[in-house]
């Protein structure tokens, strides 16, 4: 009863500001909203027994990516109710993908058939005497080690490469030496002047 | 909890009576915390005084107890000013999340052997995740304000507590290799044998506290409200309650993680030697001794060590913890699997 709520209070609230997301005027107020988001889809995690995902869910997305997000969207300036006037000529062709997309999808999922016993072959969220953590982990570092390694090499890759793109060594510019100015000394540092008077220094 | 059978017994289903008993004792739980943050702005306010050589508060109340409660009346009484091109609902909403993030984090610590308003599995993750959540109350009221010094507070906010959210998660990694659980009644536990603050973890203890000062913008890392440079910083336009929910939610969330290093690394509520005059102490007493030992340390660095500049802030942040925590993080992990045999 109590999770029947929850579950269509957590979706309820998921899809409402999903769809601010999109249609908020404020490009900061989206954003909010899509951590709104992020945090119901949480929620649901945590309904399902994967709480595992859900914490990681609202600490890489909400607590990281997000503020990312948010950090490069409040900097914008940019007008965006002039992007909108212009971009409302589109709506015909964009209504046309639309329906076309929600026409297959609903095409494909009104046909689509499991296996029979397909259901018994998934995983549970929690299996028998393990915390979900414990499972990830299973699954992860011990029957997937391979799959997971090779995923963390390509997105070192992309993070090197997006790294050497757009570093560039310019000449002429003067650079913060740490070292250097700790080794800084009183001697080095100053300069002690007799100033006669009338004469400056 | 002991409420639902007395529910149940009324004919009051379980789901319900669980659900009623647990928001009776997160009430109650909640409101003690909110009583006790106004001694601990006190205290932290005394240890300031005391190492100035002034008196500190001490005029109302018996040495100055209820000077806090003051302090607040004042604040609930004053008018709520909200700018003109300020952003109305956003405005009021920051003062909120800062409040409520800061009493949600609470629901997982324990403070005795038991006593834990909901003892989950992922209890560390979840704290992970609510101090990481802390940084929008400030970035929103920084933005929201429509104002030069709060805006760039919140993006000083964002950037430094992102930084230091990486270290402090290492930190917790070198910390559950050794527990081996997730749950904080369990990291105590681990710790019957040792606390893991006098093992091969000491030097992640140091980096925790650090980083739990810049986490929780305490001085030398206050460069939000730097003084000096952005006047009260995202505070700026704040006044009456909403900037006392600000101050409370920053009080709390420095007491939050204060009693989140006693649980991972002094051993929480267990006695300093189990033997038999030390054992006959309640755990809630020991827990709260470490607690306010640690607030001590806290207090004395915001009394002695003067504010870094911001570069400095990000080199000890990327350059120094960082690799420091990393190289841990693999030496741990080679120490458990050695220790285990699986070498």
């Amino acid at each position: 009863m109590l999770q029947a709520i929850a579950f269509y209070v957590f979706s309820f609230v998921l899809l409402v500001s999903a769809l601010m997301v999109v249609s908020a005027r404020n490009p900061v107020h989206s954003v909010l909203f899509l951590i709104f988001a992020f945090f119901n889809a949480a929620g649901l995690f945590v309904l399902l027994g994967a709480e595992f995902l859900a914490m990681i869910l609202v600490v890489v997305y909400v607590g990281a990516v997000a503020v990312l997000f948010l950090f490069v969207v409040m900097m914008l300036d940019v007008d965006f109710e002039d992007l909108k006037k212009g971009a409302l000529q589109y709506l015909p062709i964009g209504a046309l993908i639309g329906l076309g997309m929600a026409a297959e999808l609903v095409l494909v999922g009104s046909v689509w058939a499991f296996a029979p016993g397909a259901h018994t072959a998934l995983a549970s969220a929690t299996p028998a005497g393990m915390t979900n953590t414990e499972a990830l982990g299973h699954i992860l570092y011990t029957d997937y080690v391979y799959y997971f390694q090779i995923a963390g090499l390509v997105l070192l890759v992309a993070m090197i490469g997006a790294i050497v793109l757009t570093l560039r060594a310019r000449p002429g510019v003067r650079r913060q030496s740490i070292p250097a100015q700790n080794a800084r000394t009183p001697a080095m540092a100053m300069e002690m002047h007799d100033v006669k008077p009338g004469q400056g220094a | 909890m002991g409420l639902v059978p007395f529910f149940q017994s009324h004919g009051v289903p379980y789901g319900w009576a669980w659900t009623l008993s647990y928001g009776i004792f997160t009430v109650i739980f909640e409101l003690i915390l909110a009583v006790s943050v106004a001694f601990f702005i006190l205290a932290d306010r005394k240890i300031w005084a005391a190492v100035h050589l002034r008196r500190g508060p001490n005029v109302v109340g018996p040495f100055g107890l209820l000077q806090t409660f003051a302090d607040a009346f004042k604040f609930f009484f004053k008018e709520v000013i909200i700018p003109a091109g300020a952003n109305k609902i956003l405005f009021l909403l920051a003062p909120l999340i800062t409040a409520t993030l800061a009493f949600s984090a609470w629901a997982v610590i324990p403070v005795n052997a038991g006593w834990v308003i909901s003892n989950i599995n992922v209890g560390i993750l979840y704290l992970f995740a609510i101090s990481s959540l802390s940084v929008y109350g400030v970035i929103v009221a920084g933005w929201s304000s429509n104002s030069k010094y709060p805006f760039l507070a919140a993006l000083r906010c964002a950037a430094q507590m992102v930084s230091y959210e990486v270290s402090i998660g290492f930190v917790i990694i070198t910390v559950l290799l050794f527990a081996g659980s997730l749950n904080l009644t369990a990291i105590v536990e681990a710790q019957r044998h040792g606390w893991f603050a006098f093992t091969m973890l000491f030097p992640m203890f140091v980096i925790f506290f650090i980083s739990s000062l810049a986490e929780t913008q305490r001085p030398p890392f206050d460069l939000l409200e730097a003084e000096s440079e952005l006047v009260a910083g995202f505070m700026t336009e704040y006044s009456s309650t909403p900037f006392l929910l600000f101050f409370l939610g920053e009080y709390m969330n420095v007491i939050m993680l204060c009693g989140l290093m006693t649980v991972l690394f002094l051993g929480g509520w267990l006695p300093v030697w189990d033997v038999w005059p030390l054992n006959a102490v309640p755990g809630v007493i020991w827990f709260l001794l470490k607690l306010f030992a640690l607030f001590f340390m806290n207090a004395m660095v915001k009394a002695i060590v003067p504010r870094y500049r911001y570069d400095q802030l990000m080199r000890l942040g990327w350059k120094v913890f960082l690799p420091v925590s990393l190289l841990w993080v693999v030496l741990t992990a080679g120490w458990v699997l050695f220790r285990s045999g699986g070498f």
